[in-house]
């Protein structure tokens, strides 16, 4: 299926948020996931299951003042 | 004896806040900070990089959660929907931690603070249970606003973020601190260990710095003069400043002098 991952269009192999992490090999890594501007939270990672068009952002800690 | 800082019902030895912005590389984000012996750091959130190196190294395994008090911030954000949208992703990102730095900026070349959505952002944080940091102007009546809404610390300008101009205007920061019942955090303005001490001898009970340390020529060492300079600052305050006065007043003994 084709979504938009923090603005960029990308074909996931396989369904859930954990399919998409583990593509992008950020496996392990601390994120947040959003899907459609709504959070996900990371215990439903494995089971939710994302839709052709689905809008996700995966946001991560970066230095800042 | 006991000189602590309480914020959202937790106890920090230290009254430096850092953050972990500029810095030429994680390394030496991780030096500077251990060495200015600060307990709470800001982060900011932004974007995984799709397709970075996998094994890209990550802020919070230099800076861990574990050691320090994280504070994202919502820096970058110029509306209140953005600012809460960032902190309700920190929130996520940090495994439900709710102490968050509010900042909504009104524009680039300034990046002073938009009050009024810094006003409704911190209002919608705090109904949905976060604790609220809150960089604003030096505003004493905005500050009081912020204050009696329940942020958990309020923390005006000293002068424009990363400018370095130090504390342009320390009778608003005064007046400020004369009503507040909350901590007052000098956040940004501050260029070098001389404007923090002044912060503090005001009685400010703490300052949040990142340019400062990071554009100097040497951080690590300028991470250790700021240490110094926010615990001597304290000390003076706390000592109690002499009198200015117009004319001298000899420190020697007048009587007895040879002649």
């Amino acid at each position: 299926m084709k979504l938009t991952v923090n603005g960029d269009t990308l074909t996931l192999q396989g369904t859930t948020i954990t399919d998409l992490v583990n593509q992008l090999a950020l496996t392990g890594r601390r994120l947040a996931v959003e899907v459609n501007r709504e959070i996900v939270p990371k215990s439903q990672h494995g089971d939710y299951a994302l839709q052709d068009g689905d809008v996700v952002e995966i946001v991560h800690a970066i230095g800042g003042g | 004896m006991s000189d602590s800082l309480h914020i959202a019902g937790k106890t920090y030895q230290s009254r430096l806040l850092i953050g972990t912005g500029k810095y030429k590389d994680f390394d030496e984000t991780r030096q500077a900070i251990e060495t200015s012996g600060a307990e709470i750091v800001t982060v900011a959130i932004r974007r995984t990089n799709i397709g970075q190196n996998a094994d890209e190294p990550n802020l919070l395994d230099f800076i861990s959660p574990d050691r320090y008090t994280i504070l994202p911030n919502t820096a970058g954000c110029y509306s209140a929907e953005e600012a809460v949208r960032c902190c309700k992703l920190a929130r996520e990102l940090l495994d439900g931690h709710d102490l968050v730095k509010l900042e909504v900026l009104g524009d680039q070349k300034t990046l002073y603070p938009n009050i009024t959505h810094t006003l409704q952002a911190a209002r919608e944080l705090i109904d949905d249970g976060f604790k609220v940091m809150v960089y604003t102007n030096d505003d004493p009546i905005v500050a009081r606003e912020l204050e009696d809404m329940g942020c958990v610390a309020v923390m005006p300008l000293g002068s424009l973020i990363g400018s370095g101009l130090g504390i342009l205007n320390p009778h608003n920061i005064k007046l400020i601190m004369e009503e507040a019942n909350v901590p007052i955090i000098v956040d940004a303005g501050v260029g070098t260990a001389s404007d923090a001490a002044i912060a503090m001898e005001m009685g400010c009970d703490g300052v949040l710095l990142n340019s400062a340390v990071a554009h100097a020529n040497q951080p690590v060492l300028m991470a250790s003069a700021m240490k110094k300079a926010i615990e001597a600052g304290r000390e003076a305050f706390l000592a109690g400043r002499m009198p200015r006065k117009a004319y001298a007043s000899a420190s020697s003994p007048l009587d007895g002098i040879s002649r």
